[in-house]
């Protein structure tokens, strides 16, 4: 058994950690997102659903012809959620065959029906197995998260460009060897410690900068055309709350609504109003901007822009929307990312003053 | 007391269970007019771009009653079951409307439908008239009375359409299309009116025994959660051997039916298929070029079986 599944930012690491034990079989990481993946994801996928559909596409497409013979497909709680059926349909009708797992057709809350759907694949796994495997490949997520958070941040001013890269790398590769989570906190703590340890630069005047919106292409660096790099370029500090730690891990919807309860009554649907209570939470820190990523036509992200405009006239807080498709131009993006840059540039500079 | 009905989204499904409601209140019913042009070009206006058109035509619609009545009622739905959902634009539409009309001073009466979260229509209702400073018996007499004019009018509809079902020497079409797209004047009227001119008799969708299409739905797309898809998936297995043709009719870029429509053009074999898309800036002339062109197709293909069978015998 050849096992593949969709990817997005690095979490391909710890869920080839999980599938290669529990699943006892080989992994086929479909190759990194390439142009070649959004092309052959988009031309088999409808017109108009959202961008990370026919990622996920391009990703299985990719993974079949590198010898993969079971796709995963994960389930969500937005169009996310009915992403696996269509997959499945679309690729038999190409002709391929294959072994297809659709998470969102499972009761994941019910331990049960996920025992009983790994023990199909893998009639040697253990209780022992999965009970020591699924919390070091969660562990491995929260890190992650951790680290990329204060590598975002510090990405623009380090001394000697690469350094975080290169620590980050070996981080991960380290990572997906471990043995158990004792190994795996030693790794941390040492690669944690590496990185607090790098030369960075910092200017007084930080110009700051919060991301938010849409999951996938929030998270996704091919899908956003490498915006965080492009921030990092700019010298601008850079801060997301968004990733799997806060949203799957940790989430507390009654507690997130009455953060935002001047603004919203209800949930909107998806992460909306995630978007929403990281937008304030920045505007309150005084950030000096906010960028939100999301892909055509994703409707609660767009419903959390109607409420958006609002908190940046309240608060004061400019906030440049960007949407990407499986078309946008790349000039379009870097010239727009520049005007907001020099604007919120020149804003910092007579606030200050 | 006046309370004003925006006359788009679910207004088409509800419309007799609200209009009941409040008449046996003893409130007066404010409707927005039909949708027209200034209707969604106000609504764009309001609306983000990318928004779907069903959407941009509802905050036309709100708008339009704004300063008419005393409340405006927005609804607030997301779940009628615990394994299923709306289609997210109404689970946000009372917040979008709070937010983009925030300056204008609105009054909104709001309710909360998400089973999933046992929050019941029973309940809702009820706390909306004690919203309104009504007696709980009052209340709960408009309640059931509502509830069997809902019942009363739905069964009708079916029955029509059943009847309509029997026709033998025409064509028919049946148009798969959210009720607040094909009830709309100006999503689906025109095509209901193109359908008939060419001699067809539009079958809708929409008007379905609800429980059997979700239980039929569920058979042809196990993973399909949206509630008003579901309907619309199971409509067609359910009169699929009584109809000639499909037009799938959706507006521009609805979420749900981005996905599902082309589950039912992989899923659906045995019957032509056709999908329309209406946007704002879309004139009729494509659309109706089109169903002529589908018309014709099924036409030829009948006039085709039919010589062939004389020619057999």
């Amino acid at each position: 058994m050849k096992v593949s599944f969709p990817r997005m930012g690095n979490y391909d690491v710890p869920i080839r950690y999980f599938v290669r034990r529990v699943f006892d079989a080989e992994v086929v990481t479909p190759p990194a997102i390439t142009k070649r993946t959004l092309e052959l994801g988009s031309i088999h996928s409808p017109d108009f659903v959202c961008a990370p559909f026919k990622f996920n596409l391009g990703n299985h497409i990719e993974a079949l012809e590198n010898g993969a013979d079971t796709l995963i497909q994960f389930g969500g709680i937005c169009r996310l959620g009915y992403y696996g059926e269509l997959h499945e349909q679309i690729l038999r009708d190409l002709g391929y065959e294959f072994e297809f797992i659709n998470l969102a057709g499972m009761r994941m809350k019910n331990p049960k029906s996920v025992w009983d759907m790994l023990k199909r694949y893998n009639e040697k796994l253990t209780i022992e197995t999965l009970a020591t495997t699924l919390p070091t490949a969660f562990t491995m997520v929260k890190q992650m998260d951790e680290l990329e958070k204060h590598i975002r941040k510090n990405i623009g001013f380090e001394v000697n460009a690469g350094s975080y890269d290169l620590l980050y790398k070996a981080y991960l590769t380290e990572a997906e060897q471990v043995k158990s989570k004792k190994e795996l906190k030693r790794a941390f703590s040492h690669y944690l410690k590496e990185i607090k340890a790098v030369k960075v630069n910092l200017p007084k005047d930080l110009l700051k900068v919060g991301l938010i919106g849409e999951y996938f292409t929030v998270i996704e660096p091919f899908a956003n055309h490498f915006l965080e790099k492009e921030l990092a370029a700019m010298k601008i500090y850079v801060t997301r709350n968004l990733n799997i730690s806060t949203t799957v891990f940790h989430r507390d919807m009654p507690k997130l609504l009455k953060r935002v309860q001047h603004y919203v009554k209800y949930d909107i649907g998806a992460t909306g109003i995630d978007t929403i209570n990281a937008a304030l939470s920045f505007a309150r820190k005084n950030y000096d901007g906010l960028i939100h990523v999301k892909s055509f036509g994703c409707m609660p992200e767009i419903d959390a822009m109607s409420i958006l405009q609002n908190i940046s006239h309240d608060h004061e807080i400019p906030i440049l929307y960007l949407t990407f498709d499986t078309q946008t131009a790349e000039a379009g993006i870097k010239t727009r990312l520049e005007a907001f840059h020099d604007m919120i540039l020149m804003r910092s500079n007579t606030t200050r003053r | 007391m006046k309370i004003g009905i925006p006359k788009a989204f679910l207004y088409y499904r509800y419309r007799w269970l609200w209009e009941t409601f409040f008449e046996e209140l003893g409130c007066e019913v404010v409707l927005s007019p039909d949708t027209n042009k200034g209707i969604i070009k106000t609504g764009a206006k309001s609306s983000i771009d990318e928004s779907c058109l069903s959407s941009k035509i509802y905050l036309g619609h709100v708008e339009w009653l704004i300063d008419k009545c005393d409340y405006i009622l927005v609804p607030r739905v997301a779940s009628y079951t615990r394994d299923q959902i709306v289609c997210s634009k109404l689970w946000s539409a009372y917040d979008v409307v709070q937010n983009v009309f925030r300056d204008r001073n609105v009054k909104i009466l709001d309710y909360n439908i998400d089973y999933a979260k046992n929050k019941t229509e029973f309940m809702a209702f009820l706390q909306m008239g004690r919203k309104l400073k009504k007696r709980r018996f009052s209340i709960l007499r408009a309640y059931f009375m509502a509830k069997q004019a809902e019942k009363m009018m739905h069964e009708q509809r079916i029955k029509q359409q059943n009847e309509i079902l029997q026709t033998r020497d025409k064509l028919k079409i049946l148009i798969v299309s959210h009720s607040y797209n094909i009830n709309d004047p100006l999503i689906g009227r025109p095509i209901l009116e193109r359908l008939s001119a060419l001699n067809a008799i539009p079958i809708i969708a929409e008007i379905v025994e609800r429980a059997t299409a979700v239980q039929l739905a569920r058979e042809i797309s196990p993973t399909l959660k949206w509630s008003y898809n579901q309907e619309l998936l199971g409509a067609i297995a359910l009169y699929k051997d009584r109809i000639d043709g499909i037009i799938l009719l959706t507006a521009f870029p609805c979420g749900p039916d981005s996905l599902v429509n082309e589950v039912i053009i992989r899923k659906i074999k045995d019957k032509p298929i056709i999908s329309l898309l209406v946007d704002e800036q879309e004139g009729q002339a494509g659309l109706e070029t089109r169903i002529e062109s589908f018309i014709d197709i099924i036409n030829f293909k009948r006039g085709e079986v039919k010589t062939l069978g004389e020619n057999f015998l």
